[in-house]
This record gives C-alpha cells, sequence and structure tokens, in this order.
C-alpha cells in the first residue's frame, strides 16, 4: 500500500499553479509546477533562451536575470515566487534595433569570447550601475563576483563594464 | 537539476503561518531560497509543501529598539541590510560581515532569518551575532521568546528553534561605549566559504580591557563563542601582548573540523591568525 499512497502524493505535488509576472515590458501567465524554476520558466516557457544556465547551482551566474530591479540567479528562484515581479532578460535590454550601451560596450572591448556568461555578466552590470552610475575598477569586480567567466580572464569585462557605465552616463546627461 | 516535486503555498500573513506551523501536516519555510533551494535541486534535502514567507511585511526591515539597539527582520535581504542606515549606524561589524556573503545575487535574495535557520557550520553571520550579542526572537502560535544567539546554535545546521516557531527578528544590542568590533576571514578562494573566521567586540578602559566578545565560525561544528580568547582579554592591559597571547587559544574547546580543503590542524593554525587579525583590529577601533 505504502508506494501507492505515495505516489498519490507526488501527483497532487505536481498540480500546476498559475504565475502572472511582466517580463521584458510584457504581461505574462504561465502555469506551472510549484518545482520549476524562474530561469525554466524564462527558457522553455516563454522560448527566452537568452537566459542561459550554466551549473544550475547558484555559483556560475549565466543565469542571472534582473527581478524588480535587483539580480538574482535565476536558476535557485522559484518560477512561483515572481508572482507580481517584474523581470528583465538580456531580450528586454535592447530598444528596437538598438543595442544598450553596456551591448555595445562588450562588443567593442571584446568583453566576450564564447558569449555563454555575457547575458548574466551584463544584467550583474545594470544592476551595479543602477545602484552606481560611476563605479570604480574594483567596485565593478567586486560586482562580478558572482558571475564566472572560462575564456576572457575578466579584464575585458571590466572595461566594458566602466565603458559601458561611461556611456549610459553620456546618454543620461544627454536626455 | 530538478528538485523532487514539492507543493508551494505564499503565506498570507503572519498568523497564517503560525497556524501552519503548529497544524500536523509539515510545511517547510522558504524565504530568500538561497540556501535551500540548491539543497532541494541537489536532492539533499526534499520537501513536502513549501510555505513562501518572503512577503510578510511584519518579517521585513530594520527599526531601532526603544531598549536601544536595533532590530532586523527575519526576511530582510542582506543587500537590504547593507543599504540599511541603522544598519550603518549601530552596526558596523554586522555591515562588514554581510558584505563578504555569498555574492550580489545572493545577497539580492538571500535573508538572515533565513542563513540563522540554516545554521550552516560555516555561515558568516553565526559568529558576527555571537560577537554582537544578538538576540534571536522567535515566535509560535501560542508562545513568544528570544534568547541570545549563544545558545541558539547546537551543531551542524541545528538550533534550538521548535519545529512550530518562527524567526521573527534578530536583535542587535548597542555596545558599550567606545567599542570596536573587526571581522577578519580566511575562505576557501572556489567557494568562497570560510576556512576560519573571527568576528571581535573590544572595549577598553583606563587602558584595560572591560569587554570582549570574541566568536569563531568555520573551524567547529557551528558558529561558537572562544571563550578562552575571551578570558584572556578581560581585565588585562590592553597591549598588542595580551592580544597576541589571547589568540593562541582561539580553538581551546572548541572541536575543530577538517575537511578537503583544510584539515583540523590547519584551521586551527588559520583561527589563530584571524582572531589576532580581528582583535588588534578591534582594539584600533575602540576608544580609550
Amino acid at each position: 500500500m505504502r508506494p501507492v499512497i505515495r505516489r498519490i502524493h507526488r501527483e497532487v505535488r505536481r498540480v500546476p499553479q498559475e504565475v502572472s509576472l511582466v517580463v521584458n515590458g510584457v504581461d505574462r501567465r504561465v502555469s506551472v509546477e510549484p518545482r520549476r524554476m524562474l530561469a525554466e520558466l524564462l527558457r522553455d516557457d516563454l522560448g527566452l533562451t537568452g537566459t542561459n544556465l550554466g551549473c544550475d547551482t547558484t555559483q556560475c551566474g549565466a543565469c542571472t536575470v534582473l527581478l524588480d530591479g535587483r539580480a538574482v540567479k535565476s536558476c535557485s528562484v522559484l518560477a512561483l515566487q515572481a508572482e507580481g515581479s517584474s523581470v528583465t532578460t538580456i531580450e528586454g535590454l535592447a530598444e528596437g534595433g538598438t543595442l544598450h550601451p553596456l551591448q555595445t560596450a562588450f562588443a567593442e572591448c571584446h568583453g566576450l569570447q564564447c558569449g555563454f556568461c555575457t547575458p548574466g555578466m551584463i544584467l550583474a552590470a545594470a544592476d551595479l550601475i543602477a545602484r552606481d552610475p560611476d563605479p570604480a575598477p574594483e567596485t565593478v569586480r567586486h560586482a562580478l563576483e558572482g558571475n564566472l567567466c572560462r575564456c576572457t580572464g575578466y579584464h575585458t569585462i571590466v572595461d566594458a563594464v566602466l565603458a559601458g557605465a561611461a556611456a549610459m552616463r553620456d546618454d543620461g546627461a544627454a536626455r | 537539476m530538478i528538485p523532487a516535486a514539492f507543493d508551494y503555498r505564499r503565506a498570507d500573513g503572519l498568523d497564517d503561518v503560525l497556524a501552519a506551523l503548529a497544524s500536523d501536516a509539515p510545511v517547510t519555510l522558504l524565504a530568500g531560497g538561497q540556501s535551500l533551494l540548491p539543497l532541494l535541486k541537489l536532492r539533499l534535502a526534499e520537501v513536502g509543501t513549501l510555505l513562501d514567507i518572503g512577503r510578510i511585511p511584519e518579517l521585513h526591515g530594520v527599526r531601532t529598539r526603544d531598549e536601544g539597539g536595533i532590530a532586523i527582520g527575519a526576511t530582510t535581504t542582506w543587500n537590504e541590510i547593507l543599504e540599511d542606515p541603522l544598519v550603518a549606524a549601530h552596526a558596523p561589524l554586522l555591515r562588514q560581515v554581510v558584505a563578504g556573503i555569498g555574492d550580489v545575487q545572493v545577497r539580492n535574495r538571500g535573508t538572515i532569518g533565513g542563513s540563522v535557520a540554516h545554521a550552516d557550520p560555516a555561515a558568516d553571520i553565526v559568529p558576527a551575532l555571537l560577537a554582537l550579542d544578538a538576540t534571536i526572537a522567535l515566535r509560535s502560535a501560542t508562545s513568544r521568546r528570544a534568547g541570545p544567539a549563544d545558545g541558539f546554535f547546537r551543531g551542524p545546521f541545528e538550533t534550538v528553534r521548535r519545529s512550530d516557531e518562527l524567526i521573527v527578528e534578530i536583535r542587535i544590542p548597542a555596545l558599550p561605549a567606545g567599542a570596536g568590533g573587526a571581522w577578519e576571514a580566511v575562505s576557501q578562494p572556489a567557494s568562497g566559504w570560510s576556512i576560519a573566521a573571527a568576528a571581535a567586540v573590544l572595549a577598553v578602559s583606563d587602558g584595560r580591557i572591560s569587554h570582549a566578545r570574541v566568536a569563531l565560525g568555520g573551524a567547529g561544528e557551528c558558529g561558537v563563542r572562544a571563550k578562552a580568547v575571551e578570558a584572556a582579554l578581560v581585565d588585562r592591559p590592553a597591549t598588542p601582548e595580551t592580544l597576541t597571547a589571547a589568540a593562541s587559544a582561539a580553538t581551546e574547546g572548541i572541536a575543530v573540523q577538517g575537511d578537503l580543503h583544510a584539515d583540523a590542524a590547519y584551521r586551527t593554525s588559520v583561527a589563530r591568525v584571524v582572531v589576532r587579525r580581528a582583535l588588534e583590529a578591534a582594539r584600533a577601533r575602540a576608544a580609550g
């Protein structure tokens, strides 16, 4: 009898729940199993595969997105925890066909090689610059502690974040 | 990595949480999830129902207390603590420790109450709370109690919290006048977890040490006060010799643990070094 009871409990636990959230400015309503992570909702349910899953254990930072404006590792947030929240992924940064200044800076400074870590790097940098528009290089390094890159050696990434921050300050001054 | 299936429910206020904890159907509390969700994904833990307490106003934020000092709501995140002016003014040592916890993304989600409840042996917050004489406030459906952090942590991932109790806030009392605090850690570079970490609070009066709280993290089975060090400081002259001699007792009475990154002998050695550095820095910051 016991295994049968266990199976019934398991089925109960798989009953999907609805989650409503705003992703890159668009209202979304998705039905998810409770154990679904935000990263999986973004990639598999919404097709936003710019959010990469690397380690899947809260270490590498490739899955970083902005949740209500703050950088989080979306592999370690339940989709249901994002109820009512606003999520920004790498797909939400460019305006029309114009790249975000951080995206341009990563390209111009060679802040990537394989590119796998880049979406997470850019969103972590966006969180930093929102709070500190003119960060020192040491501040950038500290702020990107949770984002691993296996190609660049980080120097060009720091250059890109500093250049992106400068471009964003110029944009702000021009407006 | 996909966790074993579970149910999820968002708590509808504090009373709902306390009622759920008191009921026969067990629930596991989810706050920021930065320890619990990886554990579930790695299948080191399996739960029936997660009760999400992340959005309960009464459990969130920092306030001053009439008795002096501050109280930090259990679901206040690390980055909220870092950005809070009351913490900066009343508990600079806490701020220094929190700045080194996890990384930015983890600090944006992880909560102080979650970390205290989780009680990782290497959690940096534990020695910080011990050195600051913090109090952990708990509530159940039928009771309220608050007890010192010293005695709250019983061993690896084990605290005195009962299964029907909720950690509601962490209280940090005002330090003795003129006291200085310091934090020193040596961390495993890949994980960032402390091999050994020390928090120290010293006050000096007429050239003698009048108050000493020293706590170790990472070295033992849980964060613990280094009472042999404290005993070797109080009422003694606040000289470098006193500090160095006291630091040599860093792990006295503590069962130092070894792992693949640092065996017990190395950890003991590192513990003495971080305690000495923390004492020197705390002395430099203390008045008198």
